[in-house]
């Protein structure tokens, strides 16, 4: 049996839905994944908001428990002001965390090992930053590239490189995320590939198979963690940028 | 006559020694307040947990190296090619995004203060 580790992030056609500037539009599985994954998020909200409870049950913890860690990291790295980014924050962080769990169960497409997806994300983030922190501060924004203390001389050239740094935020904010999940999947899939070419080779490779079925065990808890992990690293980062656009440097 | 001022020197010589060790000592402080201030998160705790951490650290570090040096690439050869410098734009602007990569890197491993709104995120973390 061939095993392919790059099979799992083909973008297949489910049927199409209309023609665009001569391309065939079509609803690919990619698509159909984050159609489950917002279902999934709204059923465990809805239905964990149904019952309110004044003593929670499961769903309705889980639900409140989700809110009150995005609410925590908005608040302690935005400050009180970035609130209003709350539902932003948190329907990225809770979209970011499903696709990633149910990237983690077998036969599903992971939508976030796509980097138009990740990069799609990340733009969002840089254009409300860079739009809310014109539109909030005016010109004062700019002051984001001018650190205070720096000899006259040099202050071009550190202009140049502050705004390169801010340029490259959603490079770096898209990329880390694919590139975890694309590199634990590619991961998770050789040490699976080993497993069956091992159980090929006859008796002895059985014995031989449960090293690396150990190790898929093991890598599949470890990408349950980078999962959650990633997850709140993407929701971390957003708000310390949207905190550039509530209070620039003065 | 000599040995009083021998006797002085070695006296200044050792004051300047303990001045140094004790700037040497808050320097240390200072030092450990902005490592906890920068890592909460870096407190021992599970085994695994302490190595995913460091895996992810360490993708994020380079993530964010890489993006600078790209985005710096990126810029010199649009520049170049709007322009019709080549190969000036790309040589500058790859050096500076080294210089931004470098700078993503320290400021996300919090050896560099940054901006004046990482300084009150962390007094507000701290507090």
């Amino acid at each position: 049996m061939q095993v392919d580790p790059i099979h799992q992030f083909e973008i297949k056609d489910l049927w199409p839905i209309g023609h665009l500037g001569g391309h065939e539009i079509d609803f690919t599985n990619s698509a159909l994944f984050m159609f489950i994954i917002v279902g999934a998020v709204s059923a465990l909200l809805i239905g964990g908001t149904a019952p309110r409870a004044v003593v929670p049950g499961r769903l309705q913890s889980i639900a409140e428990m989700s809110y009150e860690f995005v609410a925590n990291t908005v608040r302690s790295s935005a400050g009180a002001e970035g609130m209003k980014f709350f539902p932003f924050v948190f329907t990225l962080f809770m979209f970011v965390l499903f696709a990633n769990l149910i990237g983690l169960i077998p036969y599903s497409f992971t939508v976030t090992s796509q980097l138009i997806i990740t990069a799609s994300l990340a733009l969002l983030v840089f254009l409300i930053v860079v739009g809310y922190g014109f539109w909030h501060n005016g010109l004062h924004f700019l002051n984001l590239f001018v650190p205070k203390g720096v000899p006259k001389i040099i202050l071009p050239a550190i202009v140049v490189i502050e705004v390169l740094s801010f340029l490259s935020r959603p490079v770096s904010h898209s990329v880390r995320l694919f590139a975890n999940m694309l590199a634990g999947h590619i991961t998770l899939q050789v040490f699976a590939g080993f497993v069956i070419m091992l159980a090929g080779a006859g008796i002895l490779g059985w014995f031989g198979a449960a090293l690396p079925f150990i190790m898929v065990v093991l890598l599949t808890a470890l990408e349950l963690l980078v999962a959650f992990l990633q997850a709140y690293v993407f929701a971390i980062l957003t708000c310390i940028y949207l905190n550039d656009a509530i209070h620039p440097g003065h | 006559m000599s040995d009083a001022r021998e006797n002085g020197e070695r006296d200044k010589q050792r004051t300047n020694e303990a001045a140094l060790s004790a700037r040497l000592q808050r320097l240390n402080e200072g030092l450990g307040q902005i490592h906890t201030a920068g890592e909460p998160s870096d407190s021992p705790g599970v085994d695994r947990a302490a190595t995913a951490s460091g895996y992810a650290k360490g993708f994020r570090l380079s993530s964010e190296l890489v993006a600078g040096v790209v985005v710096g690439a990126g810029i010199g050869w649009l520049i170049d090619r709007w322009l019709g410098i080549s190969p000036w734009g790309l040589i500058i602007f790859l050096l500076l995004g080294f210089a931004a990569g470098v700078l993503n890197v320290m400021r996300s491993a919090g050896l560099v203060a940054g901006t004046a709104l990482d300084e009150s995120t962390r007094q507000r973390r701290d507090r």
